[in-house]
């Protein structure tokens, strides 16, 4: 087991190399000098080629690429010149927005699409299942702007039941802080919860059928017992993955949802810094952004490992 | 009759297909006492895994069964979900096939085997992984509580069917069947497993339908010999009766296709020339006769009923039956 871990931890490696070389990429290859965004209006050529010079903008590329990773290994992603904020200090404010968001929202997710999955397998091609996979199969063709606009119709404008927009910190008032989550994180798991039943009926379908499940039932177990601990492990491998990517995804920040609901999360600090040509924190976060995902992955395979004795022991 | 522990009646077995409705069991009339064996024989596609299925009520959810499976009084196919669990994994027991597909590849072994004691049995967890420890020795496990922790692929295929076999003789089961249970298995544990379950079968004091494609098999095993054809019985009788004279050419031709030790280097193997009938196009006549040497005339018009033959116990279902003084000669 340690063995495993310790090969997925090298794969890691070459992984986050490409992505901070491809992050890098990005942002130099944008259109337009960052000295002139800088300089703005008071842009000379002198000027500009003076904050070149002390940026370190007329080194090769290469060099500025070295440069720069030699930094972010030690932890310093550079500041934006607009707010004088680091990177980090500003990840590090609207995380916990994101993480918050993301968690309510797989949450709710997997409380719907779970349960459904289950009870659509359980009774395959049946007038429920039926129903549930053309309904999940409909909520997947909903985009999520529009259930939100719903959702605050509905529950906002009507019903007076939530708030529409806003934010307070978890830490200021935890039970207002809450209320501003349900509507986003709501929209998010509407357009989780198709893709998480989906998987997992259908897995959980070709397991029932397998051998051991007909034995299960020769054993004389509970139909409950058949379902949940005999089928359900063994078909939670794909649902591990999307759940995975869908987290490593929002840890990212849900850049329309935050922005349809104005909560300060990292989706937002993107979309602000794309807006104000701010490439550093851009080019900071999407890195962090990255890496979160890929560090996600890691932690979806290890996640097998348990569910799956067989590739813990390195057989399958 | 009345005394029998499982009577199967009239028991058949159809499936939907696209081609149309295939007869996988058709008719069959068994019938085992408490502690003896039963022997069912025929090649793959003659329905005797879905005769087993139908025993254990475990057919695809589309199969229409009709006839009677009474087991202890009790009418298995009309019996309520509950009464019918409650039955299974206690009084009739399976040991599937292939061992590598029938225990479940994220469970422990321990876990597999402990369920289905705590489930009938009224026992502790305590209690309940002392019986797993006897039962794995019984079925000649090696160290026997490292066992319990381990997961099916740390085991070999042997050991995998002898913990099928342990998982199925947990609860002292009055019927066991084993379908096919060495057919996954090296030739060199081919014999250990079935010696094993002879010797749990004698001890235990349980009846057994053993379901092989192999007369060999059977032979020096069960009491009682059924061959299957098409979905049906064609051949019934005690095994020394059965061995001693065989009446139908289909056991004949099963027989022959056994290798045989005597034989010379490269002789070709007597198989039985051509295929089972499709099961969705049924025949008018015997459902052997196109690949019978002795089939004539009326063999491809009627369907020879099952007759007795003058062996107590021993019927045929052929109008041409071989009258062999000694054995085969193919």
């Amino acid at each position: 087991m340690l063995n495993f871990v310790v090969r997925r931890l090298l794969y890691l490696i070459p992984v986050l190399a490409a992505v901070s070389l491809l992050t890098f990429l990005i942002a130099s290859l944008l259109p337009g000098d960052l000295a002139y965004v800088i300089l703005g209006d008071q842009a000379t050529p002198e000027k500009v080629a003076a904050l070149r010079h002390d940026m370190g903008l007329d080194q090769p590329m290469w060099w500025r690429y070295l440069s720069w990773l030699g930094q972010v290994v030690q932890g310093d992603l550079g500041r934006s010149f607009r707010t004088g904020q680091t990177v980090l200090q500003a990840v590090a404010e609207r995380i916990p927005v994101s993480i918050e968001l993301m968690l309510l929202a797989e949450i709710i997710g997997l409380a719907i699409g779970v349960p459904l999955a289950i009870a659509c397998a359980a009774r395959a091609g049946g007038a429920f299942d039926r129903f549930m996979t053309g309904g999940a199969f409909a909520m997947l063709s909903v985009p999520s702007f529009l259930s939100a606009i719903l959702l605050i119709y509905l529950f906002a404008v009507e019903l007076h039941w939530l708030p529409a927009t806003g934010y307070v910190p978890l830490t200021e008032d935890p039970a207002a802080n809450l209320r501003f989550f349900v509507l986003p994180a709501l929209t998010l798991a509407l357009a989780e919860w198709p893709g998480i039943m989906r998987v997992l009926r259908s897995d959980m379908i070709a397991t029932l059928q397998e051998d051991y499940i007909s034995l299960a039932k020769a054993k004389g177990l509970k139909p409950s017992r058949i379902l949940f601990v005999h089928a359900l492990k063994p078909s939670s491998l794909t649902l591990v993955t999307i759940t995975g990517i869908n987290i490593g995804r929002l840890i990212g920040g849900a850049l329309i949802v935050e922005s349809i609901f104005a909560l300060p999360g990292i989706g937002r600090l993107l979309v602000g810094a794309i807006y104000t040509r701010d490439l550093i924190i851009l080019q900071g976060v999407v890195l962090l952004v990255a890496s979160g995902f890929v560090i996600m992955n890691f932690i979806v395979d290890m996640l097998y490992a348990v569910l799956d004795p067989r590739i813990r022991h390195g057989h399958a | 009759m009345s005394g029998a522990l499982l009577s199967i009646q009239d028991v058949a077995v159809e499936l939907p297909t696209p081609r149309g409705n295939l007869r996988a069991v058709d008719r069959v009339n068994l019938t085992l006492e408490a502690g003896r064996t039963l022997g069912v024989v025929g090649e793959s596609g003659c329905g005797k895994t879905m005769l087993s299925r139908a025993i254990l009520q475990l057919l695809p959810k589309k199969a229409r069964l009709s006839g009677r499976v009474m087991f202890a009084g009790q009418d298995l196919a009309r019996l309520e979900p509950e009464s019918l669990r409650k039955l299974r994994g206690r009084d009739l027991a399976v040991v599937f096939q292939d061992p590598m597909t029938s225990l479940n590849p994220v469970l422990t072994i321990g876990t597999q085997l402990m369920e289905t004691i705590q489930e009938h049995l009224e026992l502790d967890a305590a209690a309940a992984k002392k019986r797993s420890i006897e039962l794995l020795t019984a079925v000649g496990i090696p160290a026997p509580e490292q066992r319990l922790t381990q997961y099916p692929h740390q085991c070999s295929g042997g050991m995998r069917q002898r913990i099928a076999i342990a998982i199925a003789l947990s609860c002292e089961p009055k019927l066991l069947i084993a379908d096919e249970p060495t057919t996954a298995l090296d030739v060199t544990i081919q014999a250990q497993i079935l010696d094993l379950l002879a010797r749990e079968q004698r001890r235990r004091h349980m009846a057994m339908i053993l379901i092989t494609h192999d007369l060999g098999v059977v032979a020096g095993r069960a009491d009682e010999v059924a061959v299957m054809y098409a979905g049906r019985v064609v051949e019934r009788a005690p095994t020394p009766a059965l061995f001693k004279r065989m009446h139908m050419p289909y056991t004949e031709a099963l027989l022959a296709a056994i290798p045989k030790l005597e034989t010379a280097p490269h002789t070709p193997l007597p198989a039985i020339s051509g295929r089972p009938p499709d099961p969705t196009r049924p025949v008018p006549g015997c459902s052997f006769a196109p690949r019978c040497r002795y089939a004539a005339g009326r063999c491809h018009q009627a369907k020879p009923d099952l007759s007795a033959a003058e062996t107590a116990g021993h019927f045929y279902a052929c109008f041409h039956p071989i009258r062999m003084a000694e054995g085969i000669g193919a």
